[in-house]
């Protein structure tokens, strides 16, 4: 669970730089760019192939241990402990990581699916974009065109939203996991962990509202 | 604080026995003092239901000074009631006000079954010990604790790890009924002193196993257990419990 947690976290900050680009109003020239790097290195498509089964190990893993955990205490209180013992995300994450893979389908489906698999079947493709002659997919195109709906920047948002939560208890309790016991340290990742989940999230969740609202020309 | 009495009504959760299923009986006590204990309190009510030709509500205790463990019981949503750091033993009625309604359950987690009423058999954690909760030592003279010497940081923070009455109040109150509060505080308080080093693998291996044997939750972290805790025992020691259990499983010879 830590272990996968952890590669996913890193996987964000990749992927929240890499879409960084789109600020940088060059009608997306960069962004394009750097997405292209990504798909075309030998190194990346690995990173990819582990990536999803990182994801799909978390998921699988996250969703069993949700189960078996609630199946322990067959008879409940009449009174719950609730937020007197902990917050309320650290008891959620099974439902936050659910949100999340939601999310995730939808968010493959608009991005992933046609750069990678268009064209194939009646999967639409990317429309072409040419830089100093060479031929590039223009991702930076179809973000503007999906997120012109505002129910699927909604959608995007409320994903980010869950994804902060996730992280401000996975964040920490990936290193407790890990076996990090010096309080010291702890109070130091503490709170790395949560700049990283209200940043990253934030920066996600900006693009869409950004694009939307036409701050990206 | 002024002395002063009160009047209650308690929902107590009453069970025949392990295979029957219980349920909540209302009951009502007079002219209780702010001085008394919690379970001084449950004396006046088993009095009371002993004169009236009832039977008496059935609850553990043994020591009544916070030290032994016994005292069980899950008030108003709580292990061991409103206070922090406290046993129900020592639990005092100032804590509640005239005209209250307290709920009163057993701990609830399916390793630790109900034999009647408040009671419940906690002898899972007997078990866990006998995994590996010792270190071994031949008979003979005791030698001079003081010949061995330990880093003076290391001894208070195995001491504070020792201070784990095994309540269950950690299972209790976690949403994973996971025993890691107790297991990490009786891995860690050997873990730190040069007595434990000789079987520190084999220990947090074999306490582990048990552990799970008794079917107790997976630890995900929400800290529900050290809030409770009345011996305030840190959440740090879960975090060396899974330090020492990776390193254990990493570099094990058998
Ligand atoms: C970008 C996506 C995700 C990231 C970065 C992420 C990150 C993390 C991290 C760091 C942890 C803590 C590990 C630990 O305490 O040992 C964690 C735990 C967990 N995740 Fe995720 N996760 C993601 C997606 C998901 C998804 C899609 C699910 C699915 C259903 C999920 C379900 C869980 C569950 C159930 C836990 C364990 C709860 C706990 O330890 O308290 N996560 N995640
Ligand atoms: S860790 Fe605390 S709550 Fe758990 S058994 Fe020990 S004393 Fe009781
Ligand atoms: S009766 Fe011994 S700790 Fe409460």
């Amino acid at each position: 669970m830590a272990l996968t947690g952890v590669s996913l976290i890193a996987f964000l900050v990749v992927h929240a730089g890499l879409n960084a680009c789109i600020w940088a109003n060059d009608n997306g020239e960069m962004f394009n760019k750097a997405a292209h790097f990504m798909g075309s290195t030998v190194v990346i498509r690995i990173a990819e192939v582990g990536l999803f089964i990182g994801i799909i190990l978390h998921i699988v893993q996250g969703l069993m241990l949700e189960f078996e955990n609630r199946s322990k205490r067959t008879i409940g209180y009449q009174v719950p402990l609730g937020n007197r013992g902990s917050k309320w995300y650290s008891r959620s994450m099974g439902l936050l990581g659910t949100l999340i893979l939601l999310f995730l389908i939808m968010h493959i489906y608009h991005f992933w699916t046609p750069s990678r698999l268009g064209g194939i079947g009646n999967i639409h493709s990317l429309q072409p974009v040419e830089y100093n002659g060479k031929e590039y997919h223009n991702l930076y195109a179809e973000m503007i065109t999906v997120f012109q709906s505002l129910l699927i920047v909604i959608l995007y948002v409320l994903g980010c939203i869950s994804l902060a939560y996730h992280l401000m208890h996975g964040f920490r309790s990936s290193f407790r996991t890990l076996g990090l016991h010096n309080e010291r340290y702890y109070k130091i990742v503490s709170a790395t962990g949560v700049a990283f989940s209200i940043i990253v999230p934030f920066v996600f969740a900006m693009m869409p509202i950004s694009i939307y609202l036409g701050w990206i020309q | 604080m002024e002395h002063y009495t009160m009047n209650l009504t308690l929902k107590v959760w009453k069970q025949k026995n392990k295979d029957v299923r219980g349920s909540f009986e209302t009951y009502r006590v007079k002219d209780i003092s702010s001085e008394m204990s919690f379970l001084e309190m449950f004396d006046v009510l088993n009095e009371q239901l002993v004169h009236e030709g009832k039977e008496p509500i059935a609850f553990d205790h043994d020591c009544r000074e916070g030290i032994c463990g016994m005292c069980s019981m899950y008030i108003n949503g709580r292990p061991h009631g409103p206070w922090h750091g406290t046993t129900t033993c020592q639990l005092h009625m100032r804590a509640f006000k005239d005209g209250d309604t307290i709920v009163v359950e057993p701990w609830r987690a399916n390793s630790f079954a109900v034999i009647k009423d408040l009671i419940v058999d906690r002898g899972a954690f007997d078990r866990i010990i006998q995994a590996g909760g010792f270190i071994s030592v031949n008979t003979g003279n005791a030698q001079d604790g003081n010949n061995i010497p330990i880093e003076k940081e290391k001894a208070d923070q195995a001491f504070a790890a020792a201070a784990c009455i095994g309540c269950g109040a950690c299972v209790a109150a976690c949403k994973n009924s996971s025993a890691m509060l107790f297991v990490s505080a009786k891995v860690s308080h050997l873990a730190l002193l040069p007595q434990g080093a000789p079987e520190k693998r084999t220990r947090v291996l074999n306490m582990i196993a048990q552990m799970d044997k008794e079917g107790f939750g997976a630890c995900t972290n929400t800290g529900a257990c050290e809030a409770v805790c009345p011996k305030e025992i840190s959440l740090e020691n879960i975090a060396r419990l899974n330090k020492e259990y990776l390193g254990a499983a990493a570099t094990i010879d058998k």
